[in-house]
């Protein structure tokens, strides 16, 4: 089965309050789970900020480490689920349901096979 | 080569590419093996028919050799490493039961699940367009991307591009299940009839009407509703398009120059195409409630068999043009909706509507707004800023020929004014 990685992008300004927090945590929760239970969920992981972010770059030998994320933009990488699905519009239906969806975006990409 | 044969391909290949087409993707599960086998496929018809006779069902033939295609170049394709998974595919191809299935029903699906991929909104809208009509309609890239005044390398890389999106990204090749239908055909018709528009009123380039658009999205409409014989929408956009298009011989004189529809002679309507699309219309208006396809071709259709633009109907199509503007508010409503008012004869309510429009800096270019501003000016018995409403119209006109009567109507109000 393809696997599509769904990487979840937002703007944490637009995140819900801190009294809307704990609903949201139960909410990402309850759709982690039922991802497990349809047997799609091969992986995924919220992310630290992006202020916590280091990049890397090798350059003529030497090694460039630097403080920050790869693209600096106002809607941030904020975590990604990996899952197994049997194509496009089973991917793009989780996606749809993802807490966030109505104030973040997400990016569906397929994994790419090697044959 | 007898020229009989030669032409009996041409004919499967005009009439029968995209069945075939849409059969092998199924078979196949692979966009361009699909093509690939068929061209291949097509090349041998042209020789075997010359040798035998043209076969009593072509696209049947062409079908089977296509998939004997198919298997070959499976077995030659080096980058398919996987062994098994190979000879497993080859197996599948060699399936006996595959030569029987050329009923009319799974034939018809399978255009419809094609329908339905080539039009995945995953898919970028000039992507869907060209995709559709290469897969579906009759055209070739050239052709296409001379309708769209794109390059051919372009448009062929679009092409390649999209499908090549389809495969990694498994778009699936299916007809979408009832709780999507809705959303998904009305993705398909907003195609269609984008190409008809396209077609109709050229967005940019030297002529105003570029009928291959026009005949290929009708064609493509009518494929729909015989697929689709229950849904109304499909059934009201193909009278829509037909009933526009019954003006195309009177739209443009014999010099390329654009006649306004007052202006337009009637007798070179095509009654035929009329006839067609209001008996489409009335039975798509059965269906309650009316959806926004049916309610703009009844307003075509007001306009369609109006025996003089005085005896034109008005009232009522100012009435539609405000029942789709409760359903779906759209700056490009009002502006006809403003039009039609003025028609009516109710100047003032027109120019109430089309007043903050103006003001609206992101309709600023937006031709068809200030050509109807200027109707109303003029009605209003303002023939001076008419003229300089004509004026900013020809301004932002894309299209040569639409930009040359815009100016036309401005140098005449200008000097009666």
């Amino acid at each position: 089965m393809p696997q599509y990685m769904l990487l979840i992008y937002g703007d944490p300004a637009d995140a819900p309050g801190p009294d809307e927090q704990q609903a949201q945590h139960e909410r990402w929760f309850a759709y982690t789970e039922q991802l497990r239970e349809s047997g799609a969920l091969r992986g995924g992981d919220a992310l630290e900020r992006p202020d916590t972010a280091t990049t890397v770059r090798v350059r003529d030998g030497e090694t460039i480490v630097s403080d920050g994320p790869f693209a600096e933009t106002k809607e941030i990488l904020g975590g990604y689920y990996l899952l197994d699905v049997p194509d496009l519009d089973a991917a793009l239906g989780w996606a749809a349901k993802m807490p966030n969806i109505t104030y973040g975006t997400v990016e569906v990409r397929p994994v790419m096979v090697f044959e | 080569m007898t020229p009989a044969s030669t032409a009996a391909a041409e004919v499967a290949f005009r009439e029968e590419r995209a069945a075939v087409l849409a059969t092998l993707i199924r078979q196949l599960g692979d966009f361009q093996l699909a093509e690939d086998a068929l061209q291949d496929a097509f090349a041998a018809a042209i020789v075997a028919w010359d040798r035998d006779g043209v076969p009593e069902r072509p696209g049947a033939w062409i079908t089977t050799a296509a998939r004997r295609r198919a298997i070959d170049r499976l077995r030659r394709d080096r980058v398919l490493a996987d062994r098994v998974q190979r000879l497993g595919r080859i197996a599948e191809l060699q399936t006996p039961a595959l030569d029987d299935e050329h009923e009319p029903s799974a034939v018809g699906d399978d255009r419809l699940r094609l329908i339905f991929t080539c039009c995945h909104p995953a898919l970028a809208m000039p992507a869907r367009v060209a995709l559709t009509l290469r897969s579906l309609g009759g055209l070739t890239t050239g052709e296409i991307a001379r309708a769209f005044l794109v390059a051919e390398p372009a448009m062929a890389q679009r092409i390649v591009r999209a499908k090549r999106k389809i495969a990694v990204a498994r778009i699936p090749y299916r007809i979408p299940p009832d709780e999507e239908l809705p959303d998904r055909l009305a993705g398909v018709l907003a195609v269609v009839y984008l190409v008809f528009n396209e077609g109709w009123s050229a967005s940019g380039g030297d002529r105003l009407v570029r009928g291959e658009l026009c005949v290929e999205a009708i064609r493509l409409g009518r494929l729909l509703a015989r697929l689709m014989p229950d849904e109304g929408e499909v059934a009201a956009l193909l009278a829509l398009m037909l009933l526009h298009d019954s003006r195309r011989a009177a739209r443009v004189d014999e010099h390329g120059e654009l006649v306004a529809l007052d202006d337009q002679d009637r007798s070179l309507w095509d009654r035929g195409r009329i006839r067609e699309g209001t008996t489409l219309l009335d039975a798509a208006l059965r269906r309650r409630p009316a959806g926004p396809y049916a309610l703009q071709a009844a307003i075509a259709a007001l306009h369609a068999t109006a025996r003089s633009p005085q005896e034109t109907d008005d009232d009522q199509i100012a009435a539609l043009y405000g029942e789709l503007a409760r359903r779906a508010p759209s700056p490009v409503i009002d502006v006809n909706r403003a039009a039609a008012l003025g028609r009516a004869g109710r100047v003032a309510d027109g120019l109430a509507l089309i007043g903050p429009l103006l003001g609206d800096a992101a309709l600023a270019s937006y031709a068809p707004l200030h050509a109807a501003h200027a109707d109303l000016l003029d009605r209003a018995g303002d023939a001076p800023g008419a003229a300089r409403a004509y004026a900013t119209a020809a301004e932002h006109a894309d299209n040569a020929v639409a930009r040359r009567e815009l100016l036309r109507r401005a140098r005449r109000l200008a000097t009666t004014g």
